[in-house]
């Protein structure tokens, strides 16, 4: 335990030490929120029709950049488990006589911590341009479940990716899927005004479930069957994500 | 008595990967307190060899026994004696450099002074106390070497693995190297060491392996395979080629080469032989313009055992 503790520390360090790691989980949600908002705010609500359900444009918004939030979190956290593979510092803990998944615990309590770091930092943001949630303090914690939850999932995937990847590049297919599937989801316009196969994909996407279950915990709107769906997909993307990296954390160094 | 205990003792290792034999059957031991040279050029098997005793893969075959631990039994008992120093710095980048030397503190649960005085006293004798707030990307190789090293030494391992430790270093910080491994021997401490360059296992070690295809083809001390191959003469260079058929005349012996006007006649350089080379050319009434004694050097050794050469050292 002392040592998962000590791979913590390592990483925080990493993240203070590291500008780019903290503008990706942290500038770049909220940039993005603003742009949405700002730039294409008017328009798309005017498309939403009916799924605003009278609200602003941002209170629909506020789930689908969390969900981004994530991405990104864990687009760094492959990287930096990459990092430490090609740089051959996983090879010299692998040779002393610690816990031999510390590393890897490290950066997935690191990289969780700092995903909903900026989590927060995003909704505070969201607040001050008019974000109003609905509901309750119980259903606004269920939504903390479930984007811990999200995270915990992404993050594990993240760490496989880092592992598997030859160079750094090799993550890209990994950046590129967390980053293009939330606009093929209902993040930012609702799938109903999608055409022909992008509905459907977007309508049985893990990603939409988790954003319509979030979005109905925030504002307080019926959830309905999402919530169940939306845990199931992040439990299975976790446990794929966890026994993925542990297989390839086992295996002889190349 | 954990001196006459090997704190390395391996037979018939094996290792492929695919196709391609990396190590064939590799058998040695190291005494405790002595320093071993592993002595072959690039892909001989060096790096895995190192790569398999400290841990980081499995061996296809055979057994190793590290400070009388079973390798394959006990890996934690190993890793906990070991440490190794890898042909490209394992240091954290982001992190400064004494940060690095606390990261090694904490994951060998010293306690916290403990710890600070280990980092201070480590800091300064691999010399750099100056640079210990700088983060180990700014480093320059010599230090990032240093610091690996010092990294390694935190646990105080009784047995260290240095895979070529001086590769891609200016001659001074090899110099620096050489001084830091020296000292760790007088310490006690068993060093396992790979190396391409003959002179430096020469420099370091008690013991010399020659790797060649996953093959040791030749052990013994520097000097004991110095002596296992011809080579030694004394080279002659004369004014003229007449000169050099009356020598050639008077040796009967020997390589006459007429291009350089040289011959060399067959001998071991020491003063007996010498004086009886000396003798002759006094009894021909011939002069040289030049006289040198030649010793075989592991180049020769080298070159006798496996047909060619290691890579030559240009950073002299």
């Amino acid at each position: 335990m002392s040592d998962a503790t000590t791979m913590v520390r390592r990483n925080f360090r990493h993240t203070l030490r590291n500008p780019g790691a903290m503008i990706m989980t942290i500038a770049l949600p909220v940039v993005l929120l603003l742009l949405f908002v700002g730039v294409f705010g008017g328009a798309l609500t005017a498309g939403l029709g009916t799924a605003t359900q009278g609200r602003g444009y941002i209170d629909y918004l506020v789930a689908g950049i969390l969900l981004m939030t994530v991405g990104y979190g864990a687009t760094t956290t492959a990287m930096a488990v990459n990092r430490d593979m090609t740089a051959g510092i996983i090879a010299r803990f692998r040779t002393m006589a610690i816990s031999r998944a510390s590393v890897l615990t490290g950066h997935v309590v690191g990289s969780t911590v700092r995903t909903l770091v900026s989590a927060v930092l995003v909704v505070a943001v969201a607040l001050l341009l008019g974000f109003r949630p609905g509901g309750d303090p119980l259903r606004w914690l269920g939504a903390f479940g479930i984007l811990a939850l999200l995270t915990l999932a992404l993050t594990w995937l993240g760490v496989a990716v880092g592992l598997a990847a030859k160079t750094a590049e090799g993550t890209a297919p990994f950046t590129f899927a967390v980053q293009l599937l939330p606009f093929l989801s209902s993040a930012f316009v609702s799938p109903d005004a999608m055409s022909g196969a992008v509905r459907w994909f977007a309508a049985h996407e893990p990603f939409t479930p988790i954003i319509d279950a979030l979005r109905g915990l925030l504002l307080g709107t019926p959830v309905a069957g999402y919530g169940l769906v939306a845990v199931g997909w992040c439990v299975g993307l976790a446990l794929a994500g966890y026994f993925w990296a542990r297989a390839l954390f086992r295996r002889d160094p190349r | 008595m954990d001196s006459v205990a090997p704190a390395i003792a391996v037979t018939g290792l094996r290792k492929s990967f695919g196709d391609h034999v990396v190590l064939d059957g590799f058998d040695l031991d190291v005494p405790a307190g002595t320093t071993f040279a592993l002595l072959g050029p690039n892909g001989a098997g060096k790096t895995t060899a190192v790569r398999i005793l400290s841990t980081l893969i499995r061996p296809d075959g055979g057994q190793a026994r590290i400070a009388g631990h079973d390798l394959a039994a006990e890996p934690d008992a190993v890793r906990a004696a070991i440490g190794v120093t890898g042909q490209f710095s394992a240091v954290d980048d982001l992190l400064t450099g004494e940060e690095n030397l606390v990261l090694m503190a904490d994951l060998h649960h010293l306690d916290r002074a403990e710890g600070r005085r280990r980092v201070a006293e480590l800091l300064g004798r691999f010399d750099l106390t100056d640079a210990s707030a700088k983060l180990a990307s700014t480093y320059s190789g010599g230090m990032r070497r240093r610091l690996d090293l010092a990294m390694t030494l935190v646990g105080d391992p009784r047995v260290i693995f240095l895979d070529e430790p001086t590769t891609g270093l200016d001659p001074r910080s090899r110099r620096t190297m050489w001084q830091i491994i020296r000292e760790l021997v007088a310490g006690g401490v068993t060093i396992f060491l790979t190396t391409q360059y003959l002179e430096e296992a020469d420099e370091l070690a008690d013991r010399i392996a020659v790797l060649d295809h996953g093959e040791i083809v030749a052990a013994g001390t520097a000097k004991e395979l110095k002596r296992s191959v011809p080579g030694g003469h004394v080279r002659l260079r004369f004014r003229d080629v007449a000169d050099l058929d009356v020598a050639a005349r008077a040796f009967g012996e020997g390589r006459r080469d007429d291009e350089t006007v040289t011959l060399q006649v067959p001998g071991d350089g020491g003063v007996r032989a010498l004086r009886a080379v000396l003798d002759r050319l006094e009894g021909a009434g011939i002069d040289p313009e030049e006289l040198s004694v030649h010793t075989p050097d592991l180049d020769d050794v080298f070159f006798a055992l496996t047909g060619h050469i290691t890579a030559k050292e240009t950073a002299r």
